[in-house]
């Protein structure tokens, strides 16, 4: 943040004047930047090369409304010049594309008109969500004001195990420090679980940061993170590191070898238990996909648990890869004959049921397991109906036996 | 500043998804928005907030998504200003640039549904008329006070930019 406002240094609690490198909105969010930005009356953004516009909410529109409001979104995006423009089938789930197309560098300020924009931490750039006329004014200015939060360090230590991944951690911490346990505050994630973690995973950790109420997610960038950026966005970055002298806000140590698969229960998700504790809960649906757990190794997480079963009768499993190269990768790889010979759907690349719009969306009284981030009341449809949230693989275990399971026990099997 | 209305009470962490349901989103008129608004646990909400409404919740308000229409619904619903011992920082930054007044204050007890509040959001002072009681409040910082009374981040940007 010194580096974004022109600072040496900056201290928690301060209010800086920020330059931000990326902007990044949607086409949920993207009308109503719009019609903000078109209200304050400027011209042209201010530079259309450092904005990134991604349709993936409603993808393909399922109403004559979201179509309209696409077009609009659309016609912005090319009388405004912006290039890395990701229309439908040309990139998937905002927060995934952003990391494979080589949006997102070490060091950088990136504000998108998206809560889960924290997710870009996973590769060490320091990455928050705003509303749409916040991003209208960085459309315009190319600032923004921001208060330099306070910082919480969890030191995971040990390694997790098998079939245990970086979503049952991540429910797990926030099941400790609670949904506003990190209000304002960034959460840094460190120690030899996150170190031995892809870039897969240290996206989800950084992704659900959000559900405990942080500014950003961060994972200190390291040699699998600069192998990452460089093939995508060449090697014009400063990866920025602790201080070492750095002082934290809290430290909290967390044993990763002792964690087994966790559960947000719901409506809120920071009601975690670890899956042997939540007894009997039949499923209707199961649900993997979103900006949280979309990514290439968690469709393998499931896979490995799916392959050669059968989804139960009277189960709907419903599979979205989180973007176009995902889904390729997953076709080369063979998962997405996995899924399919399961008798599991498998849907185009985008967010799917998680917001509650369309292509998955429940009835009263129904129950879902999902691998996305939130189980807040009528989040993927009827108020009625409930979520709970866990890892891919303990989804893919759930849809085998009809109740939420722990996907070790279907192994043994 | 000071703000009338009759509080509307709800507990903790009140998420973006109870205030406005993402299928809502493609309604671009505020009035529209409006008659959703916390739909998620109170559907009788539009009725009570035909009078003016000051909400007050408990910890971290209007957690979750990043959705303005949150706090565009909310003051198109007739909310006049929202209490809560905490918000989430985006609908904290949300309210403030679209213009609704928000104020952090420990109510305990001392609100209940239908009392008559009068809110000074530039001192931080609530009161409550009808149990004759005064609750402090975190007084809003110098920026925000000034996005609010410039009508909202549009107008504010507007002039530093020297639009108007």
């Amino acid at each position: 943040m010194a580096k974004a406002s022109g600072e040496r240094e900056v201290a928690p609690g301060q209010v800086v004047n920020a330059k931000v490198d990326v902007a990044m909105f949607h086409d949920l969010t993207g009308p109503r930047v719009i019609e903000s930005f078109e209200e304050i009356g400027v011209e042209s953004v201010w530079d259309p090369s450092k904005i990134v516009v991604v349709f993936d909410h409603d993808v393909p529109p399922s109403t004559i409304k979201a179509a309209e409001l696409q077009k609009k979104v659309r016609r912005f995006a090319r009388e405004q010049g912006i290039k890395s423009f990701y229309d439908i089938g040309r990139g998937g789930v905002c927060h995934v594309v952003m990391l494979e197309k080589g949006h997102v560098k070490p060091g950088e300020l990136i504000v998108g008109a998206d809560s889960h924009t924290v997710t870009y931490g996973a590769l060490g750039a320091f990455a928050t969500g705003i509303g749409a006329t916040d991003m209208a004014a960085v459309l315009a200015t190319g600032s923004i004001w921001l208060r330099v939060p306070e910082a919480l360090k969890f030191d995971v230590r040990g390694e997790l195990r098998e079939f245990v991944s970086a979503k049952d951690l991540i429910l797990h911490i926030i099941g400790v420090i609670g949904c506003d346990g990190a209000t304002y505050k960034a959460m840094v994630f460190s120690g030899k679980a996150v170190e031995n973690m892809g870039i897969d995973g240290r996206a989800t950790m950084c992704n659900m940061s959000i559900e405990a109420g942080a500014k950003a997610g961060i994972v200190e960038p390291d040699e699998k993170t600069i192998e990452y950026v460089r093939g995508r966005a060449g090697s014009n970055f400063t990866p920025i590191k602790s201080d070492e002298n750095a002082v934290f806000h809290k430290t909290f140590e967390i044993d990763a070898s002792s964690l087994e698969p966790q559960v947000a229960i719901p409506p809120s998700v920071d009601n975690v238990k670890p899956v042997s504790e939540i007894g009997d809960v039949e499923i209707d649906q199961a649900f993997i996909g979103t900006c949280t757990n979309g990514r290439f190794d968690d469709l393998r997480a499931a896979a490995e648990v799916l392959k050669g079963k059968r989804v139960r009768d009277g189960v709907r499993f419903v599979i979205i890869p989180g973007s176009q190269e995902v889904y390729q990768k997953a076709l080369r790889e063979g998962l997405i004959d996995v899924f399919v010979a399961a008798g599991a759907i498998v849907g185009a690349p985008g967010c799917g049921p998680c917001i509650g719009i369309s292509r998955g969306v429940l009835a009263d009284g129904e129950v879902c397991v999902s691998a996305a981030n939130r189980n807040f009341i009528g989040r993927m449809g009827s108020p009625k109906a409930k979520i709970y949230l866990a890892s891919p693989a303990t989804v893919a275990a759930s849809a085998i036996t009809g109740k939420i399971t722990d996907p070790r026990e279907v192994l043994k099997a | 500043m000071k703000i009338k209305g009759k509080a509307v009470v709800y507990g903790d962490n009140i998420d973006t998804d109870i205030i406005i349901p993402g299928r809502y989103l493609v309604l671009q008129d505020p009035k529209e928005l409006a008659k959703h608004a916390m739909e998620g646990i109170d559907p009788s909400f539009p009725e009570k907030a035909k009078e003016r409404v000051i909400l007050v919740a408990g910890k971290n308000f209007g957690c979750g998504s990043s959705r303005e229409e949150a706090p565009v619904a909310l003051k198109h619903a007739n909310v006049k200003c929202v209490i809560a011992e905490s918000f989430a920082r985006i609908f904290y930054r949300n309210a403030i640039n679209v213009g609704l007044p928000i104020l952090e204050a420990e109510t305990g007890n001392k609100v209940e549904e239908g009392d008559e509040l009068i809110v000074d959001a530039v001192n931080g002072v609530i009161e409550n008329y009808t149990k004759g009681v005064r609750i402090e409040a975190k007084p809003l910082p110098p920026l925000a006070l000034e996005i609010i009374n410039a009508g909202g981040l549009v107008p504010y940007t507007r002039r530093k930019l020297g639009l108007e």
